[in-house]
């Protein structure tokens, strides 16, 4: 009687054990994995003498994109023929694209580590996932306007900006922290 | 004074976007170690529930604020080198309001879902389509745009400026506030918890 108890206690371990090494881990500590983003960013400063970013990445990529489709059209354009130049080398032989290319990659390989690689829908219990991908979408779209507008997103102006004590990046991060807060309300179906 | 090392020419462009493949390499595994590649634990920042978008952006921001700063105090690093985007007040506060109600909508901000793409996320996925789709509109519309895009330039300013501080003082007074912030994000999700029953 004992052993078959014993039997299937150990199972249920072995079990449990098995299940807990394939699930996801914690996340670190919030400060900890701010403080390691915060040397990246000095690393940033001290070595190329300028800060991260992200969404100019993708202006180059859209700007390569267009060059390629439509070379008169994006030439005429006053806002992507900056990222052309002169035309002598790819807009995708940018400092910012190599650099959003390495998250790309440290993401995974953070994830990776911490079993944390899955294919899924991201969202609270409330919606679904179609009108979760439709927001995510929509919410994309926003943020390349106002990104485009504020002269950067939350790395290029707030993080960096933030460390350089700069004006507008200060002035930028309180609007965007306003800016969600205000528009939460309406959003509270999708993630609580 | 011989940093920041680029602007010194130690190395040519070549060997520039090698080290910015490296340090975007360490951006998106602390993004992704803080748990921002989930856009459920971004939003929660917006409900009081999880302040950790909060703690690890001012986490950050001091971290490389106070190493830039006693670097350059120091004389190894030339801050003067070190490049400040030029402020536009109007459409950069406008721009923030957008990116702000984009971020709760999206549930990321651009680094955020590159993180969330590559560790499989869908959602993260289709945002970053949104933001190609977006920064196409922005410049297709860029004629129309451009006279409030340039509107209120303020040059390149910096707090110090502004306040007439000391460098130093405006830190550690960022410091202080960043301290405050945290005390403050601690006890709103006491509080957040305590009203949802524990948890």
């Amino acid at each position: 009687m004992t052993t078959i108890t014993d039997t299937i206690r150990n199972e249920v371990i072995d079990k449990t054990k098995a299940k807990a090494e394939k699930t996801a881990q914690p996340y670190w500590n919030p400060y900890l994995s701010g403080i390691g983003l915060g040397l990246v960013l000095l690393a940033a400063f001290v070595v190329m003498g300028r800060g991260l970013g992200a969404s100019g990445a993708f202006t180059s990529l859209i700007s390569a994109g267009m060059n390629a489709v439509a070379p008169e059209h994006t030439a005429a354009n006053n806002y992507f023929n900056e990222y052309i130049g002169d035309g002598e080398q790819s807009p995708l032989k940018d400092w910012l694209v190599f650099e959003v290319i390495g998250v790309f990659v440290g993401g995974f390989i953070s994830g990776s580590l911490a079993n944390r690689i899955k294919k899924s829908v991201d969202k609270g219990p409330r919606i679904g996932s179609h009108k979760r991908l439709l927001f995510a979408f929509v919410g994309g779209g926003l943020m390349g306007i106002g990104a485009k507008l504020a002269r950067g997103c939350t790395s290029g102006q707030a993080l960096t900006g933030g460390a350089l004590l700069n004006l507008g990046s200060w002035a930028f991060m309180m609007a965007v922290f306003a800016g969600a807060y205000a528009f939460a309300y309406f959003m509270r179906r999708q993630w609580t | 004074m011989n940093a920041p090392y680029y602007k010194f020419g130690y190395f040519n462009d070549e060997v520039s976007l090698i080290i910015a493949f490296i340090i975007g390499i360490g951006f998106g595994f602390f993004l992704e170690r803080a748990g921002f590649g989930s856009s459920r634990k971004l939003a929660s920042q917006f409900y009081f529930k999880d302040m950790a978008v909060l703690k690890v952006m001012f986490s950050a921001i001091v971290t490389a604020m106070i190493g830039l700063y006693y670097l350059s105090v120091l004389g190894f690093v030339d801050l003067s080198l070190v490049y400040v985007s030029p402020t536009y007040i109007i459409p950069q506060i406008t721009g923030g309001l957008i990116l702000g109600v984009g971020f709760v909508i999206g549930g990321y901000c651009p680094g955020t879902s590159c993180v969330a793409a590559s560790t499989g996320k869908i959602d993260g996925m289709i945002y970053l389509l949104g933001v190609i789709l977006g920064i196409f509109v922005f410049g297709e519309l860029f004629a129309w745009i451009e006279p409030f895009f340039y509107s209120t330039p303020m040059g390149k300013i910096i707090l110090p400026e502004l306040l007439n501080l000391p460098y130093g003082v405006v830190v550690f007074a960022v410091v202080l506030m960043a301290i405050g912030a945290f005390a403050a994000a601690e006890w709103v999700e006491k509080k957040t918890a305590s009203k949802s029953g524990g948890n």
